[in-house]
């Protein structure tokens, strides 16, 4: 019983540091695979039409993606726009990258964690 | 910031939406006065007539290079090369001029143009290899190639020619350019843009470093000498390469699809003079 409980203590230490932990560690690969994603020429080529800060050579057809966090306090809806930018403009000549699968739902996951650290 | 970011936002989608607007229901001339209209309204610091030059039009730091390049320019040998096509007989003795006319200057700008007894648009291309045809010769590779160079030497010798598409009027001319209009503003490929898009809407921004060239002038200048082909091209092959560019299937050369969208280009370049061969990055 006394195991148990000193058991359970144990594990809400380490629960309570581990998850955040490895959630950080997580985060950081995840966000630096997106910005490969994005970076692409071949999958997000974000740069095509977006300054990225840290990007070469960006096009301007696209506004600048900075400030994301305070443009898009709800992730949801980058990732909307990123998955299907048709839904906020339907003339829109920003890809439709999931839509047309021009990356996976799991690239996308990644490309939005690092555009919203922009 | 927050706020510029916004509104720059609006601007653009206010700019995509009224010519895309206008465009849906009108008539030709409707469609071309509003056509010339947006890039004059777009670029104030460009002359109607410089639109011929395409790019170099609206883009001054380019152009310098490009004027240098003209000096010495890479398309004289095709030229040359379609000149003698030109003046070398058949097997059954006949010449272009039989099929063309004798005033060679005066050809280029005859194309393209309604061809009813066929129901579809006549272009120098087309007719190139047609009158080869008709004179038992074999066609021509349709992009590149001799096909390039006579349409260059016919080009040169055409240049300055005013681009006067006649006004599509009876039903079915409308239907040929009805067609190159749609496929003009139509979304495709996987990337899903349209050549307005980039053209039209976005021309004078970068796509990465490439500047937009506008759509106004497209026709004038072809063939052209690509520097990244490293030969010449028909507009077709151009076609071609920027709607694989956005992952599209590209139509074949001559295709009913790239006749329209030339018919449909070059009309709306009418008042522009003709001044190919070209040459370009
Ligand atoms: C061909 C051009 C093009 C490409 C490629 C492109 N975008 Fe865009 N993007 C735009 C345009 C134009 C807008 C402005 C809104 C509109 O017109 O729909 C936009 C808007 C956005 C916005 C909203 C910005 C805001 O502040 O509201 C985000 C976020 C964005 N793009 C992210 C991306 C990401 C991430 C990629 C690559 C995976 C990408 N874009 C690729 C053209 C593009
Ligand atoms: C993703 C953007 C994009 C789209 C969509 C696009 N183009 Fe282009 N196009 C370019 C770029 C970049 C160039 C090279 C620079 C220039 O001259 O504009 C070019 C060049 C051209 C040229 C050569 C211009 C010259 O003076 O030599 C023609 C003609 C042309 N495009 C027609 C079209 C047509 C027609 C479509 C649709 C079928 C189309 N483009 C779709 C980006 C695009």
């Amino acid at each position: 019983m006394l195991n148990i409980r000193r058991m359970l203590s144990v594990a809400a230490v380490f629960g309570v540091l581990l998850v955040p932990m490895a959630a950080v560690a997580d985060d950081a690969k995840m966000i630096e695979e997106g910005k490969k994603i994005s970076f692409d020429t071949k999958k997000g080529n974000c740069l095509a039409c977006h300054m990225i800060m840290g990007g070469e050579m960006p096009g301007n057809i696209g506004p600048p993606l900075i400030a994301m966090k305070a443009r898009f306090p709800d992730v949801a809806k980058l990732r909307a726009q990123i998955a299907d930018s048709r839904e906020m403009n339907p003339n829109t000549i920003m890809p439709p990258f999931g839509a047309h699968g021009i990356l996976t739902d799991d690239e996308i996951d990644k490309v939005v964690a690092y555009i919203h650290t922009l | 910031m927050k706020k510029h970011v916004i509104t720059a936002i609006a601007l653009l989608t206010f700019g995509a939406g009224t010519l895309l607007s206008s465009a849906a229901n009108a008539s030709p001339m409707e469609d071309q006065k509003s056509f010339q209209e947006f890039f004059k309204k777009r670029f104030k610091d460009t002359e109607f007539s410089d639109y011929k030059n395409g790019i170099y039009s609206i883009h001054p730091e380019s152009r310098k290079q490009w004027e240098e390049i003209e000096d010495f320019p890479p398309y004289e040998i095709a030229v040359e090369r379609g000149e003698e096509l030109w003046n070398t007989a058949f097997t059954n003795g006949k010449t272009y001029a039989d099929c063309f006319g004798e005033d060679v200057t005066a050809v280029r700008a005859k194309y393209p143009h309604y061809d009813a007894e066929n129901d579809t648009i006549a272009t120098l291309e087309d007719d190139i290899n047609k009158c080869r045809t008709a004179n038992g010769e074999k066609p021509f590779g349709w992009k590149k190639g001799a096909i390039a160079d006579l349409s260059s030497y016919i080009a040169y010798e055409g240049r300055d020619a005013p681009v006067n598409v006649k006004l599509p009027e009876s039903e079915k001319e409308i239907a040929w350019y009805e067609k190159g209009k749609t496929f003009f503003y139509a979304k495709r490929g996987q990337l899903n843009m349209a050549c307005a898009d980039c053209h039209v809407y976005y021309s004078g921004r970068m796509a990465r470093s490439e500047t937009l060239s506008p759509a106004l002038g497209h026709p004038t200048h072809f063939p052209v000498y690509r520097s990244k082909w490293g030969n010449m091209g028909t507009l077709h092959r151009r076609y071609a390469g920027c709607n694989e560019n956005i992952r599209a299937k590209g139509f074949k050369a001559q295709s009913d699809e790239y006749k329209a969208l030339e018919y449909f280009q070059t009309f709306m370049s009418n008042g522009l003079a003709f001044n190919g061969p070209g040459a370009r990055k």
